[in-house]
């Protein structure tokens, strides 16, 4: 590693001011140079915010508000909720210890391939999640290459139970941990860690003690990622988990259902999910924003 | 370092490929459509039609020069949500007297629907019932995985009704939102039964075997048909109606397990 290497190493003046940009990722006095955002710029960026926001108008427009409380407070929508929140923090829970040592394997790793691993996490991300399901059924279901085996010596079954609801999650949501996680320990390239490691720090003592706290913001700004698209995970959980009140029906799935016999419904827990986003957003804002910097 | 901006950008690239290639493909159809005077039929049917109107939307090209029919087939009530809100069509076929209620309450029908087919619930299970299913009463041992559909769509009330009345209750594994689910979690071998319509263990061609039940016509599902309203095509719409009430259209459904309208 050379400083050539960094791009901000030869730049001007304009560049002193974060000469060490990944010095402290969570300084807020951390000042970058403007420059204006040309006007044209405008027209497209409304055209996405419209995109976005609207049709979240049009959920709140059509809502039954009178209606709300009666149809959030049925025994199935409580039960979807309490199960949508429950497993979403599982299933981030196990993002976390298992694609957080992923992540950095990927990062600082010098293992031939790395670039092929890299391209297979990535794999959730690109997969319709309904193909996710299919082949977690086919790998994990009762006749599938594992489950097969689980199911014959353990009697171990894992579709229809919670626990495939919350493999379902992880699976879809591990990339956004990952990639999250994998960014903030590359802008440190490593360099805290050889410091620390020529003052007679071991592996897992610079790992604890430096890479960690460094890649704090990273690391929860990947975990809301990754919680909210727990939260929403509808495809790989109809199709690997089933679909039964308070096993294994998330509220994206109730929301599926709802919708053939009574829209309102369906719209009131659409508004519930969008509330729940808006909120784990709200909470996590600060960090994620600078852990996707 | 500069691999690994360019693996960021290829990972990148792929993943709009992956968003652009869907709408890409779905634009691309209506180009080629500006040949000359292609009259287009579009006919929304539920997703259980699929043999069978697909057969004879052939028959109907075959006998109409120039008519080029345009299938759509999905849930039943995602199309009367879709009808409801101004999905353009010709005709809708549901799978049940309610979604087409939906349609006909809103005052979208140009005529009253006519039931032209019934479709009854069956028992499917593993190909050669390990378990030696026989009966409805069969479903509800202990030992045994059973998939049902939920009761909110059209084959899950139809189950519940038969449920009532036979008052035998079953204790499924998972409710699924539609028919093709459930006889999905069958063919892949998780569930050791599911209840979905005659129709469908026929469609799954020896992937699941039926067991057929006598309790099952008391939930015997209709299936209407509609010429819509604000039809584009309203004349060649009747007609399509007429060849699905007909004795050809009538062959055909009967050759896809359904029962005979009224």
């Amino acid at each position: 590693m050379t400083r050539g290497d960094r791009p901000g190493a030869v730049g001007g003046k304009e560049r002193s001011p974060r000469r060490l940009p990944v010095a402290n990722p969570r300084n807020p006095a951390r000042r970058v140079t403007t420059v204006g955002v040309p006007r044209l710029l405008w027209i497209p960026a409304a055209a996405a915010l419209a995109l976005v926001a609207l049709p979240v108008v049009g959920l709140v427009l059509r809502a039954d508000w009178p209606r709300m409380p009666e149809l959030l407070t049925s025994d199935s929508a409580l039960d979807a909720l309490r199960l949508s929140l429950v497993t979403a923090a599982i299933s981030t829970l196990l993002c976390v210890v298992l694609g957080g040592p992923l992540a950095v394997v990927l990062a600082r790793g010098r293992v031939p391939g790395l670039r092929v691993l890299r391209s297979l996490v990535l794999l959730p991300l690109v997969l319709p999640p309904v193909v996710g399901g299919l082949a977690l059924l086919y790998l994990l279901g009762r006749t599938g290459l594992v489950g097969s085996e689980l199911n014959a010596w353990f009697g171990v079954t894992i579709p229809f139970t919670t626990t495939a609801v919350v493999l379902a999650q992880t699976f879809v949501a591990m990339p956004f941990l990952v990639v999250s996680l994998e960014g903030a320990l590359r802008t440190g390239r490593g360099r805290y860690e050889a410091i620390a490691a020529t003052l007679g720090a071991a592996p897992g003592y610079a790992l604890r003690r430096v890479t960690v706290p460094l890649v704090l913001p990273g690391l929860a700004s990947g975990s809301v990622l990754a919680f909210a698209r727990c939260l929403g995970e509808f495809g790989a959980t109809t199709a690997f988990a089933g679909s039964l009140q308070g096993t294994t029906r998330t509220l994206p799935l109730l929301v599926y259902l709802e919708r053939e016999s009574d829209v309102d419904g369906a719209i009131a827990l659409s508004l519930l999910l969008v509330v729940v986003a808006v909120l784990v957003i709200a909470v996590a804002r600060p960090r994620t924003a600078e852990g996707l910097s | 370092m500069k691999t690994r901006r360019a693996l960021a950008v290829a990972g990148l690239t792929l993943l709009l490929a992956g968003c652009g290639g869907g709408s890409g493909g779905s634009s691309a159809p209506p180009a080629p459509s500006s040949a000359p005077e292609a009259r287009r039929l579009t006919v929304l049917a539920a997703a259980s039609l699929t043999e069978a109107f697909t057969g004879l939307a052939q028959r109907f090209e075959g006998d109409h020069p120039g008519v080029d029919i345009r299938l759509n087939f999905a849930g039943s009530s995602d199309l009367a949500q879709q009808i409801v809100n101004g999905a353009p069509a010709d005709v809708f076929a549901a799978a049940s007297d309610a979604t087409m209620k939906t349609v006909t309450d809103a005052g979208l029908t140009a005529e009253a629907p006519q039931i032209f087919a019934k479709n009854v619930l069956q028992i499917a299970t593993v190909p050669g019932n390990p378990k030696g299913i026989a009966t409805f009463a069969d479903l509800a041992k202990p030992d045994l995985n059973i998939v049902v559909c939920a009761p909110q769509v059209p084959c899950g009330a139809a189950a519940e009704k038969i449920e009532k009345a036979t008052g035998v209750t079953l204790t499924p594994v998972s409710e699924e939102a539609d028919v093709k689910s459930t006889l999905g979690k069958v063919i892949s071998g998780d569930a050791d039964a599911g209840l979905v319509y005659v129709t469908d263990v026929s469609s799954a061609k020896g992937d699941v075997q039926g067991v057929s039940f006598p309790e099952a016509d008391q939930a015997a599902t209709n299936y209407p048909i509609a010429v819509l309203k604000d039809a584009p095509q309203a004349e060649l719409a009747q007609q399509f109606v007429d060849l699905v009430t007909g004795e050809a259209g009538q062959n055909e459904l009967q050759a896809a397990g359904f029962g005979p309208g009224t």
